[in-house]
Formats: structure tokens, C-alpha cells, sequence
């Protein structure tokens, strides 16, 4: 078992708290007199920074948000002159304007930190030929997987990502043995290997995906076609970039590196800490970041943590892999739920083929109610009504077991869920909770 | 044997209607018609002119149509002779599903669609036992 930097990431959890608590302090001492917004928000709440004393005190601390870094652009939030800022990215969110981030000669020291954790977690080390085929640039997963690779004393090759030939026949040629990239483009790397039939011609062991949402199937396709084992890295330029959590070889959860990051999971409608181990939104606080710190900064996805003690030795809590997006998340009877839920039951009912669906929540008597609305397909039809009232009830069971949650089923005729521009509306809400 | 449709409708009022009016417009011919209904959705079964140009012409409107063989079995205008089918059936085990009558006569005969679990014995059995098994072209001469 090889460990980066075994006295952090093996630390006691006693230790990791008390070295969280002092670096808070420091942190939210320093954001006092440096961030504008952020001075103002503890104001608002009557905090001083002497109001916290340690991790007891985060709770009562304000959140931050995405449309901060929006309201404040470009350098707003920045905690340090630009004279100390070394580099900057960015990233462009849906919603149009881009956000931007800055780092510090020792933010980026810190985020190879991260990075190389990751990378030893993977089983690698100075002797690896590190194949970085994200993208470099503004986008943070190329130069933030170039640091840690680097830090190590790997030997990189800064492919950035595209053009999959001149990929292949680096990956053949140089004797690549990690690859670091998007899943979906491992997918693909991976079937273009098999198809131009140099399976036998790659070393590859490991490979550290991260930057966009993946799937368990995903994993098993990546590793049975580019024969090495699949990590899966965490992270947000918000925060660091990946690395913020990184998967060991128990591939079961990803350590959080707790002595620059605490975490906290949150119910999104009442900011409330959650207890441990339920499922709630993702919020993050940087502890040691000087260019762009954030305090309790929402992330927006959802996942639950998990605080035992790991089988590789690691003490940092392991975060879950995100389930969805808080922007996307039905509260129903108190209960969690996401359309992609529905979606996998259906799947599966479907044989492959997700029929259509809608997903109606009213409110009777104040109680929440959960109609679920499938369109007929001909793979579920069948000539007598029994078998058909077996596949409502078999969608029934399924939901009731993945939601926890009690739904009724309609089948309707096809083409009658409404759709707009071809995309049909699958989540109608007529609770008006936000009157 | 012969063709059947069965077409899934939810259970709201005017659905049936639009089917009906569809196939009338493309000057398909309903010979029999049943309808198995829960109180959320029901099963139209069909027996038509053109069985495949029928599912052509739902299925361009959206409608899941599905088809099945069915026997279609002339019964004499006697007391009785509906029995005689029905018993040959049971003697050889064969359960039937369900079945419903044509609307119009063929010669002195009703004609009645069957479903049974297994519709090859059947088609075999009823016709050893002299019931008249009538088969696609019998019907469309209707
Ligand atoms: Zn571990």
C-alpha cells in the first residue's frame, strides 16, 4: 500500500479535526478583512471571526453560491492581489457568463498535492508513463492532472484531448500505463483500441476519469476494454479543480483530502447539516486556498459521505459518487427523488428502451402525491389486460423499492405526455410550494 | 385462424371514437369488436378487413397495435351447438381466453373469435370434432 503523503491522509480523525478547526479559523479571519462579500454576509448574521473558534462553529457560518462568482466577476472574490495570483481558469456554465477562478504559487502546489494522492491511490508513482488526454486550457482537468503527474516525478505526456488516432498511437508508441481523460472519452478510446486491434499493444493499469457523471456499467465497459482498473476522481474549479476526492483501489467512495477541504452534506431546502451518512447537497470549504477561497460553498450535487474507516488505511471520508443534481431534485413526502431514478426503473422494465414518462406531484389533504405516467410502448403491450396490470404493478414495486416512496402508475397512450421543441416535460409539479 | 388486432386505450372518453374514425376514413371494415377494460385502460380486440393495413394506419396515429391469431369458428343456428365447441375444448384441456361474436352471420352460422392457451391443438381438435374453423379469406368475404 503506497500512500502520497501518509501522515495527511492517514491521519487520525481526532487530528484531522483539530488541524481543520485551526485552518478554519485562519481562513475565515482572513476572508474577514480580504473578501468584501463575504464580510458583509457574516455582518448580516452578527459574526465576527472570533465567533468561531473551530469545525463546531461551520454550521452557523453563510453559504456561498455559483452566481457569487457571476456577481462578482472577474476577480471579486479574490482574497489576494493579482501580483500574487499565478494562474486563473475558467469555465463557461450553461447559464452563459463564465466564471472565473484564481490560484496561488502555493494553491497550485497543493493541488498537485491532490492530484498525486490521487495518482499513488491508482498504484502509481515516479516510474509511470502518465497520459494526460483531458484538455488543457482554461478547463481545469488538463494542467490540474499535468501538476500531479509532474509532482509524482511521472514521466507526462500533455496530449490535451482529441484527435483519438494520434491518442492510440502515442498510447502504443510511448508505453502509456496511466490515462487520465473524461469517461466518455475513455469509452471511446477504448473501443477505437479494440477496433484498430491494439488491445495487446497497450500497458495501460490505471485510469483516473473524472469531470462529468458515470456510471458502474461505464466502469466495466472502460476496464474490460482498455484492460486496467478505473478510478474515479472528484472535483470543481470552484474548489480546487479534480482532486478535491479521489478514489483508492477499494473503489468504493472517493477520500475527501480533508486537510484542505471540509465537507458537509445539507438538506438544499432548509440548509441544514445532515446527519452522517444520509443523502443531501454537497457543500465544500476550502481551508488552505488563498487565490479564491470559499466558505461553505454549495456544489449543488448530491451525494451522502461516509465516515468509516476505508480498508486501504486512508482516513479521509469517502464522498459517493454525486446521484444527481440538487437543480434536478424532487422532494416528495420528505423523500429525495430524482427523475433519473424513475428513469432506471423504467429502463429496465423497457428492456433498453426507456419509455416516455411523466412524473406529476400534487398536494391532497397535505399530503404529497406521486403519479408517475408512462406511454404505452409496443414492447409492453401484450393482448390481455392480467399482463398488463403485472407490468403497472412491477413498475409499481420497482419505484416503491429505489424511492422508498409510494407511486401510482397510469399507462397512456402514446404520444400524449406533452413535449416542447421534442423534448417531452417530465417533471410537473402543481405543489406551488414557492408561493 | 384468423388476423386480430388489439389496440391499448386509456380509459378517457373519445379514444375508442378515434379509432373507429380512422379506420373508417381509410375505408377498413370492423367484423367483430370487443373490449376488455380495467378502470384505468382497456384492450380494444378487432377483427378487420385488413388486418395489416389497420395497424398501418393506427400506428401512424400514435396507436400501439398489436397482432394476434384468433380462431374464428362458424356455429350453426341450433341449440346446443356452441356447446359442442366449447366441450371439445374442455376435453382436450384447452382453456380459452376469452371471445366475443361477429356482427353479421355467415350463412345460417354466428361465427365466434376464440383465444385459447394453445391455438394450434385447438384449430386441430375443433376440426376433427367437425366444427367449421374458418380462416382469413372466409372472413373478409363477409
Ligand atoms: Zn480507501
Amino acid at each position: 500500500m503506497s500512500y502520497f503523503q501518509k501522515e495527511f491522509e492517514c491521519m487520525p480523525r481526532e487530528k484531522i479535526r483539530e488541524l481543520q478547526s485551526e485552518r478554519l479559523v485562519w481562513q475565515v479571519k482572513r476572508m474577514y478583512e480580504r473578501v468584501e462579500l463575504f464580510r458583509h454576509r457574516m455582518d448580516e448574521l452578527g459574526l465576527t471571526p472570533d465567533d468561531i473558534k473551530g469545525v463546531d462553529d461551520l454550521p452557523r457560518l453563510p453559504f456561498s453560491y455559483k452566481q457569487d462568482l457571476r456577481d462578482y466577476y472577474p476577480y471579486g472574490l479574490f482574497a489576494e492581489p493579482l501580483k500574487n495570483i499565478v494562474r486563473t481558469h475558467a469555465s463557461s456554465g450553461t447559464t452563459g457568463k463564465q466564471i472565473v477562478v484564481g490560484y496561488t504559487k502555493n494553491d497550485l502546489d497543493m493541488w498537485a498535492d491532490c492530484m498525486a494522492r490521487q495518482i499513488y491511490a491508482a498504484g502509481g508513482d515516479e516510474n509511470d508513463i502518465v497520459q494526460v488526454s483531458y484538455g488543457y486550457g482554461l478547463f481545469t482537468g488538463g494542467l490540474g492532472a499535468h501538476g500531479g503527474a509532474e509532482k509524482i516525478g511521472a514521466t507526462v505526456i500533455p496530449m490535451s484531448s482529441g484527435n483519438t488516432q494520434r491518442q492510440i498511437n502515442t498510447m502504443v508508441d510511448f508505453g502509456s500505463t496511466i490515462l487520465c481523460c473524461t469517461p466518455s472519452y475513455a469509452m471511446y478510446l477504448g473501443e477505437a483500441v479494440n477496433e484498430a486491434g491494439l488491445r495487446d499493444k497497450i500497458k495501460l493499469k490505471a485510469g483516473i476519469f473524472g469531470a462529468e457523471p458515470w456510471t458502474e456499467d461505464m466502469r466495466r465497459a472502460i476496464e474490460d476494454s482498455l484492460g486496467l482498473k478505473a478510478y474515479d476522481v472528484y472535483g470543481l474549479s470552484e474548489i480546487m479543480g479534480p482532486g478535491v476526492s479521489y478514489e483508492c483501489q477499494c473503489q468504493n467512495g472517493m477520500h475527501v483530502n480533508e486537510d484542505m477541504f471540509i465537507a458537509e452534506i445539507i438538506d438544499p431546502d432548509t440548509g441544514e447539516v445532515l446527519p452522517e451518512g444520509e443523502q443531501g447537497e454537497l457543500v465544500f470549504t476550502t481551508i488552505t486556498k488563498e487565490g479564491f477561497p470559499v466558505i461553505r460553498y454549495r456544489t449543488r450535487d448530491i451525494c451522502s459521505l461516509n465516515y468509516e474507516q476505508c480498508e486501504c488505511g486512508r482516513t479521509f471520508v469517502r464522498m459517493n459518487k454525486p446521484s444527481g443534481r440538487t437543480d434536478d431534485m424532487l422532494i416528495i413526502r420528505g423523500v429525495n427523488v430524482f427523475p433519473s431514478q424513475i428513469e432506471e426503473v423504467l429502463l429496465k422494465i423497457g428492456e433498453g428502451i426507456t419509455p416516455n414518462y411523466q412524473i406529476i406531484i400534487d398536494r391532497e389533504n397535505n399530503t404529497d402525491t406521486l403519479d408517475v405516467n408512462v406511454e404505452m410502448t409496443e414492447s409492453l403491450f401484450a393482448d390481455d389486460v392480467k399482463s398488463i396490470e403485472r407490468i403497472e404493478n412491477r413498475i409499481t414495486s420497482d419505484l416503491r423499492s429505489i424511492l422508498g416512496l409510494g407511486a401510482k402508475v397510469h399507462l397512456v397512450n402514446p404520444k400524449t405526455i406533452a413535449r416542447s421543441e421534442g423534448k417531452a416535460k417530465r417533471v410537473i409539479d402543481n405543489r406551488n410550494l414557492h408561493d | 385462424m384468423v388476423k386480430q388486432l388489439s389496440v391499448f386505450v386509456e380509459n378517457k372518453p373519445g379514444r375508442l371514437m378515434e379509432i373507429l374514425r380512422a379506420l373508417a376514413d381509410n375505408m377498413i371494415d370492423i367484423k367483430a369488436l370487443s373490449l376488455a377494460d380495467t378502470t384505468e385502460f382497456g384492450i380494444i380486440r378487432m377483427i378487420v378487413s385488413d388486418a395489416d393495413k389497420a395497424k398501418k394506419v393506427l400506428n401512424n396515429d400514435g396507436v400501439v397495435v398489436r397482432i394476434c391469431n384468433v380462431l374464428a369458428v362458424a356455429v350453426n343456428d341450433e341449440p346446443g351447438a356452441l356447446m359442442n365447441t366449447f366441450e371439445i375444448l374442455s376435453e382436450n384441456k384447452i382453456s380459452v381466453e376469452y371471445m366475443y361474436a361477429f356482427g353479421e352471420k355467415l350463412g345460417n352460422s354466428s361465427v365466434i373469435a376464440i383465444r385459447t392457451d394453445d391455438m394450434d391443438l385447438a384449430a386441430e381438435r375443433l376440426t376433427d370434432g367437425g366444427v367449421t374453423v374458418l380462416e382469413g379469406d372466409d372472413i373478409s368475404e363477409m
